[in-house]
């Protein structure tokens, strides 16, 4: 395989160059070449929304994008909505709020929230509800979440 | 910030957020997959596509001789059986002789990056002999022409049968008022965690073993590879990450985790095996598909006479936990009602299909389920309201059931009680319109086994270690597992507790076999009253030096001191008192860093006649849930709209768990009642993915209101009893009743899908039985 020109794309706020042949996945270029381990993979098939990242600020599956369809954009990971201190409001609710168990698939719940809270600062239920559906969660019943990401919209209160 | 304590606790019994819950949130939790090491391989396993074949030949050697391929494995290697009960080794880190199930892991590979792995074992060929299919346990209860393991009974592919009888059962029936006869069956269900498993495994050259795996019981990992492995204890090392959900499935030592040892040792490089999600669902060890026959017998006084049972169990390719969950589909059927004449014929055979194992109420659910359901017909032949005749049949507290269990607290009919107030029972059941109902279900489950699995040598079930060094910070070690369900936490807070000292100053280490004491880890929902009788004790021995300490500073005797806020204080004078890291150093002046260590084992275990100790338990939980449900008779479709769910786990130590547990249950529950289902054409399993395999979605779940109405166990830690497993029962049930009430009809094959309800609702027509003006 002759080598690919090196990926161009923003990652969390910075330019990064990366080497990446055709068929590589954005998830495996995450975890495996650049050490991101916070995007989880759940499933492989876009069934269970643990590689949930932020591409141009919209949710999407990483585990069903190639990565050479990032070239020029901007991807945020966890670790990119993650302050260097302390935690965002979003995670910080997700804490209060018993939100986590097993806490495989939060990284992709957090995601999917702060891009709904970005969008809908105040969202009702049925909005929380639409928005978190393309992610699975086998502890919680999602009950906890969906208060946490309400909790997070009304200002942590 | 963690929320007040109740009642005398200055934290327990109230909500405390998961110690962990900061890194879970930020993606800086650490799990199996994200541990990488110094020139790791990857290993990939070749899996039979043949239900049931002999191996003739195995053919490795152009696979072996690929650039980048480090080692293929068969399965003569290591031979040895090994299996999670020691009665029933049945199973080998690859397969020998024959494979067992589409799935059987037939060869494995050590290469330097996946597409290799990949790439070699497309390389391996195998020459086989098809053998029959036994895709139904029906196919194997008699004798058969190619038993899938020699052990079978009488040359059959049964694995256990059990057969109990207590009471006159056949009198009971003769003279019964009234009775019942229902034939439940489940389609087999799957834990589906979300993260897959995987396990590192490190040979090093000073002869020691390091495995990191995804497992809810270290311990059994740990005998697992040394048996079979032929390695002794202490030169391997187990340690448990971050586990991304396990509900049973990872609960059995499984043969990936041994194959990755065994790679490492052949290659002398770290060998990570991953498994894609295919691999999940092939693995299994969920619930078993069941057929349960449950006949009940009241009296005139509508009281329960006697239970018959008979259970027709698909075990899948291995024993796994089978022989306990033979058991238990018999035997958690004594509560939570008095039943004073009890048979029970249980067999579980094997087939050629995944291996059923342990999931999450195990053993509990199904025979629960056909009982409920049982129980609601009987309410309606007798007219009796059916929380009356649950009532009525309560088992009470300090008794003992005629197989021998002892119960001791019991606030079932509590939970009946607020269940019935809280979801406004009276007003809606068999009043709500048409296509709208409420149902009851009832659950009852064990908190822990006093039958540990492993029997030699003799040890406590739990041991807590606790080491304080000058900087005050307390490191606890437990092989306890937190698979999620917050047993760090609790831990934590109930050495906090004890000690009087704020939370943060506790931190619970990572499970590590070289460290951490045994403890026999995460299933039977066993951890919160084992554990945490186990921390209680070491936090007790630790706090008593500190008093003594204390004392010597104070001048006044230890027994008139107490501990709370990081200081110890005159009972009598509050005012008067030292601060805890005073006292710590006082304590520490002729020893050094203090340690304290704390163990707990199970009371005595029930009778003496065979299976006498299957389901004997420390304490028992109780549940009465009410769910209310709207059906749109159209499409078949339904909702659980509500559902009010009791539980009584004694005194709740952390609110926030407790309710995640609840909520998580309810959520599994569903899932099995609603539309979750292994589905299978033969032995060959057709749904091996999420997509196809639909767990409910945010949608889906109800709105829920837990009511916790225990009272204090007396030997439970600080009063509790199990939250984990329990509360998924009742959930099944009480659907199941509620679109009776709803439609009118009655479901007896789960799970209850959208065609299952239209088909019944034609037979009730077609039967001209109006419901409801319907």
């Amino acid at each position: 395989m002759p080598a690919a020109e090196p990926l161009r794309f923003r990652l969390n706020g910075h330019p990064v160059e990366a080497p990446s042949p055709a068929p590589r996945i954005l998830l495996d270029l995450l975890r495996e070449d650049l050490a991101l381990t916070g995007t989880k993979r759940g499933c492989d098939l876009g069934t269970c929304g643990c590689c949930t990242v932020l591409l141009d600020g919209r949710p999407t599956l990483s585990c069903l994008t190639l990565a050479r369809l990032v070239e020029g954009r901007e991807v945020t990971t966890i670790e990119g909505l993650t302050p260097p201190q302390g935690l965002s409001a979003v995670q910080a609710a997700f804490v209060r709020a018993g939100a986590t168990q097993c806490g495989f698939c939060t990284p992709g719940f957090v995601v999917t929230a702060t891009a709904l809270l970005r969008e809908h600062p105040h969202p009702t239920r049925a909005e929380v509800v639409r928005a978190i559906s393309g992610n699975l969660c086998r502890c919680t019943g999602y009950t906890k979440i969906i208060e946490a990401i309400e909790s997070a919209g009304r200002g942590g209160a | 910030m963690a929320e007040a304590g109740a009642g005398p606790y200055r934290l327990l019994g109230g909500r405390i957020p998961y110690v962990e819950g900061p890194l879970k949130v930020t993606g800086r939790a650490e799990y199996t997959d994200d541990i990488k090491r110094p020139g790791m391989l990857v290993g990939r396993l070749l899996r039979s596509p043949w239900p049931h074949a002999r191996l003739r030949r195995i053919d490795v050697e152009e696979a072996r001789r690929m650039p980048g391929v480090f080692a293929v494995l068969t399965g003569e290697r290591y031979p040895t059986p090994f299996g999670v009960l020691p009665i029933t080794h049945d199973e080998t880190a690859i397969a020998v002789g024959k494979a067992r199930y589409n799935g059987d892991i037939i060869a494995a590979v050590a290469a330097a990056d996946e597409l290799t792995a990949e790439a070699a074992l497309s390389r391996i060929r195998v020459e086989i002999d098809p053998l029959p299919e036994y895709s139904d346990p029906r196919m194997g209860t008699q004798r058969v022409a190619e038993p899938i393991h020699a052990r079978g009974l009488n040359g059959s592919n049964i694995q256990k049968e059990v057969v109990q009888e207590f009471g006159d059962v056949d009198g009971a029936f003769a003279r019964a008022a009234h009775s019942v006869r229902v034939r439940a069956t489940f389609a087999g269900v799957t834990h589906a965690f979300t993260e897959p498993m995987a396990t590192i495994a490190e040979a090093t050259p000073d002869g020691r073993l390091t495995v990191w795996s995804a497992t809810q019981v270290p311990h059994y990992l740990h005998r697992a590879l040394s048996e079979v492995l032929g390695i002794p204890l202490h030169r391997i090392r187990v340690i448990k990450p971050e586990v991304g959900g396990g509900f049973g499935g990872k609960s059995d030592p499984l043969p990936h985790e041994i194959v990755a040892a065994a790679l490492s040792i052949e290659t002398g490089r770290p060998v990570k095996v991953l498994f894609d999600r295919e691999d999940v669902f092939y693995t299994n060890h969920g619930r078993h598909p069941t057929q349960n026959d449950v006949r009940i017998a009241l009296d005139a006084d509508g009281r329960i006479a006697a239970y018959d049972i008979e259970a027709l169990i698909d075990g899948g390719a291995w024993s796994s936990f089978g022989t306990v969950t033979t058991y238990y589909n018999g035997v958690l059927a004594m509560g939570p009602y008095r039943v004073p004449a009890f048979r029970y014929k249980g067999r579980r055979v094997y087939t050629n299909r995944p291996p059923s194992g342990a999931m999450r109420a195990h053993g509990g659910t199904n025979i629960r389920y056909a009982i409920e359901v049982a129980l609601d017909r009987l309410a309606e032949s007798t007219g009796i309201d059916p929380f009356d005749l649950r009532a009525r049949n309560a088992l009470p507290p300090n008794s003992t059931t005629i197989n021998e269990f002892r119960i001791t607290s019991t606030s079932f009919l509590q939970c009946l009680a607020s269940a019935r107030a809280r979801s406004g029972w009276d007003a809606k059941f068999r009043r709500l319109p048409f296509g709208r109902g409420v149902g009851l279900g009832c659950g009852f489950y064990i908190s822990g086994s006093n039958s540990p699995i492993h029997f030699t040598p003799k040890m406590p079930q739990s041991t807590v270690h606790l080491k304080v060094d000058m900087d005050g910070g307390i490191a606890v070690h437990s092989m306890q597992a937190d698979i999620g369900q917050g047993s760090n936490t609790l831990l934590a807070a109930i050495v906090a507790e004890v000690l009087g000292v704020e939370l943060e100053r506790v931190h619970v280490q990572r499970v590590d076999s070289d460290v951490s004491p045994i403890d026999i880890g995460s299933y039977s929902s066993r951890v919160t009253f084992m554990m945490g009788n186990a921390a209680r004790r070491a936090a007790e021995e630790l706090r008593d030096r500190l008093l003594a300490a204390a004392a010597e500073l104070l001048g006044r005797p230890a027994a008139e001191l107490r501990v709370g806020h990081e200081r110890f204080f005159v009972a009598a004078q509050p005012e008067v008192g030292v601060p805890f890291l005073d006292t710590l150093h006082r304590a520490m002046e002729k020893v050094g860093a203090l340690t304290a260590s704390g163990a707990y084992d199970t009371p005595p275990k029930g009778g003496t006649f065979k299976g006498a100790r299957a389901g004997t338990a420390p304490a028992y939980s109780f549940a009465a849930y009410v769910a209310q449900v709207d059906v749109d008779p159209e499409t078949g479709e339904y909702r659980a709209e509500k559902i009010w769910a009791a539980f009584d786990c004694g005194r709740p130590l952390n609110r926030l768990a407790v309710e995640g547990q609840i909520e998580g249950s309810i959520h599994m529950g569903l899932g099995q009642v609603m539309g979750e289902s292994m589905n299978y054409r033969g032995a060959r399993l057709f749904n091996p993915s999420l997509l196809e395999y639909k767990i409910p979605m945010p949608q889906q779940m109800p709105e829920i209101e837990i009511l916790l109405v225990g009272e204090d166990d007396p030997e439970g830690p600080f009063g509790a009893k199990e939250a984990g497993e329990g509360p998924l029962i009742a959930t099944l049930p009480a659907v199941a009743n509620a679109l009776y009430d709803a439609i009118g009809v009655r479901f007896t094959e789960l799970p209850i899908t959208p065609d299952r309800v239209l088909r019944g609702l034609d037979l009730r027509r077609q039967e001209g039985r109006p419901w409801k003006g319907s």
